[in-house]
């Protein structure tokens, strides 16, 4: 069907592009830019507010039951922040369940102060400064205590590597009008989305430089945001419908996703565009 | 070591053995009801039905699976595909394509354009009422103009200049927009005529921008 | 009152290096909502920074500065365990006003 010299024709104009500066080089030069206003823009993280409300919030007798958080057992015993995000998700005996950082504030904020599980979910993802997230600002003071930490998520238990299992089929569930997978775009190493560069997640260095960079103030959003946020915000744009916030699913793939991650150093809350 | 001769004492050490060499085994089996990895592909379909809520355009019904996105998630990329699953899938795909009733299948190309800039459509939160568009530009270079393009597809620079106006030519770059996994099963390509996320004329407009002598793309 | 600012202040010689970041969000009065209805300024106008009870810094602001500016300034004159103050004031009226000790 195709006349088959027009593959040698092809590889030809593309070599002579890609010898050409001009064109290349600025193309080249505009991802270089972007990278060094990352690099700048890392002092003065707008997520350290987040950081300081969340200290605030975790330390405050709230909810119906006028209690703080400060008994919360994040997976290193009650009140234990330091050092928690980088071993999460895991299993909970006392919800029999796996569970991420939302999902075990959520139910923190169930058991511990009374909410009602509907009001502890109303306000996941922040939307200016008259609708603030309190998940969020907790999210982001707990992840902090977890800086320099090395990810060790484990999958000893039975539920944990089930978790993993049901993640990993999730990201190559190919589904929607544009039969969109995770893997469309992080299965593949090297390539971008328009100028964003995109991490392989199949491959430890790039899932490990990509989990560990969340949670993370967006500029473009001018919040922070968590990981949750990330797995809702790309099944959007894969054309499904709305991801629930602590549900199951989304607890699944990060499992798969922060396992990848293991052995890196984590480094968040970080900064994006 | 002496022999062993079974008295009352060696009788519950030897009962003791025994138990821990049934518990042993026990572990084992229970390695082996780990579930099978077709289990796990059904269970993940379950959770996700429960995991998801319909929003806007965005019904649960996304999440269900044709033969050709059930096979490729099966296989998990188009590197993995057995020959034969892939021939069985092209041809299934091919058969799907509709092609304009009038013949003609080069429209505007610089209507093109702004349908290859375009990224919405679809999504829970777009209007339905509204165009959607191809987002091109997310995975390939088309014109020399538009430095912000991505590399999930190959370059479309020059694609018409390489190739030519023919009939065939129009007909095949038609087809490929239509339904990509005629010429190439589980391709990362949006099948965008099958799955209607572009209308007839959107197509030919696309197509214009890519074969059209006068488009940037072959400047 | 306002949220509050994050400062850091340390003496390296004579020099105190001063880094405020502050939540607000900086509405320019140009945008408009989804029903076309332009999204009213909302931002900082004065931001005042005083340390020993003098005046080191006075800024008048507009809608050029970005959502949740992050604003570093030097100035000598001042020890470690000195106190800086900053207050800011917007548009609306509201304002904020924090201190930290200088490290």
């Amino acid at each position: 069907m195709i006349n088959r010299h027009a593959g040698i024709r092809a590889l030809m104009l593309w070599t002579a592009l890609a010898l050409a500066p001009g064109a290349i080089a600025q193309q080249k030069s505009a991802v270089d830019d972007i990278a060094r206003y990352r690099e700048l823009l890392q002092d003065g993280n707008p997520a350290e507010l987040w950081e300081l409300r969340g200290e605030t919030l975790w330390k405050t007798a709230r909810g119906p039951k006028k209690v703080s958080l400060e008994q919360c057992d994040l997976g290193k015993g009650p009140g234990v922040v330091k050092g928690v995000y980088a071993s999460l998700p895991k299993y909970f005996a006392d919800a029999d369940r796996v569970m991420d950082l939302e999902s075990r504030l959520v139910y923190c904020m169930v058991n511990l102060q009374g909410y009602a599980p509907t009001d502890a979910k109303k306000q996941p993802f922040g939307n200016g400064n008259d609708r603030k997230s309190d998940i969020e600002a907790l999210v982001a003071y707990i992840t902090s205590e977890s800086k320099g930490v090395v990810m060790n998520v484990s999958l000893a238990h039975p539920k944990e590597m089930e978790a993993y299992r049901l993640g990993k089929a999730m990201f190559f569930h190919r589904g929607g009008p544009h039969d969109f997978a995770c893997a469309t775009c992080h299965g593949d190493t090297g390539k971008r989305i328009r100028l964003q560069d995109l991490p392989n997640l199949l491959l430890q260095s790039d899932a490990q430089r990509a989990y560990t960079s969340w949670p993370a103030y967006r500029v473009s959003q001018g919040e922070l945001r968590s990981f949750q946020w990330r797995l809702y915000d790309c099944f959007r744009q894969q054309r499904f419908p709305e991801l629930e916030f602590t549900s199951d699913a989304s607890v699944a793939l990060t499992t798969f996703l922060a396992h990848n991650a293991n052995g890196a150093v984590f480094n968040a809350p970080a900064i994006k565009r | 070591m002496s022999v062993m001769i079974p008295t009352a004492k060696k009788k519950s050490a030897l009962a003791v053995a025994v138990a821990a060499l049934v518990a042993f085994l026990a572990l084992v089996a229970g390695c082996a009801t780990m579930l099978s990895d077709n289990d796990i592909a059904a269970k993940a379909t379950a959770m996700m039905k429960t995991s998801f809520r319909e929003s806007g355009q965005a019904k649960l019904d996304r999440l269900d699976q044709d033969d050709v996105q059930a096979t490729c998630s099966q296989y998990e990329s188009a590197q993995k595909l057995p020959k034969d699953v892939a021939e069985r899938l092209e041809k299934s795909q091919m058969a799907t394509i509709r092609y304009p009733a009038d013949g003609k299948m080069e429209g505007n190309w610089k209507a093109g354009e702004a349908i290859a800039q375009n990224g919405t459509g679809k999504q829970f939160n777009d209007d339905p009422s509204k165009p959607s568009g191809a987002n091109c530009y997310a995975c390939h270079q088309l014109t020399p103009q538009e430095l912000s393009f991505g590399t999930i597809g190959p370059p479309l620079l020059g694609y018409g200049k390489l190739r030519g106006n023919s009939p065939e030519i129009q007909k095949y770059t038609y087809g490929k927009i239509y339904n990509s996994q005629a010429f190439s099963a589980c391709s990362n390509m949006p099948r965008f005529g099958h799955n209607g996320i572009l209308t007839e004329q959107q197509m030919k407009d696309v197509v214009a921008l890519l074969l059209d002598p006068a488009s940037p793309v072959n400047k | 009152m306002a949220d509050p600012m994050k400062i850091r202040a340390t003496l390296t010689g004579d020099t105190v290096d001063v880094r405020v970041l502050m939540q607000h969000e900086m509405e320019t009065g140009q945008r408009k909502d989804a029903q076309g209805k332009t999204i009213p300024a909302w931002h900082i106008q004065q931001v005042t920074a005083t340390a020993n009870g003098k005046t080191v810094l006075s800024a008048q602001w507009g809608p050029a500065v970005s959502k949740n500016p992050f604003l570093t300034f030097k100035f000598r004159g001042a020890a470690k365990g000195d106190k800086v103050e900053i207050s800011w004031v917007d548009n609306r009226g509201d304002k904020r006003t924090d201190e930290a000790v200088i490290g």
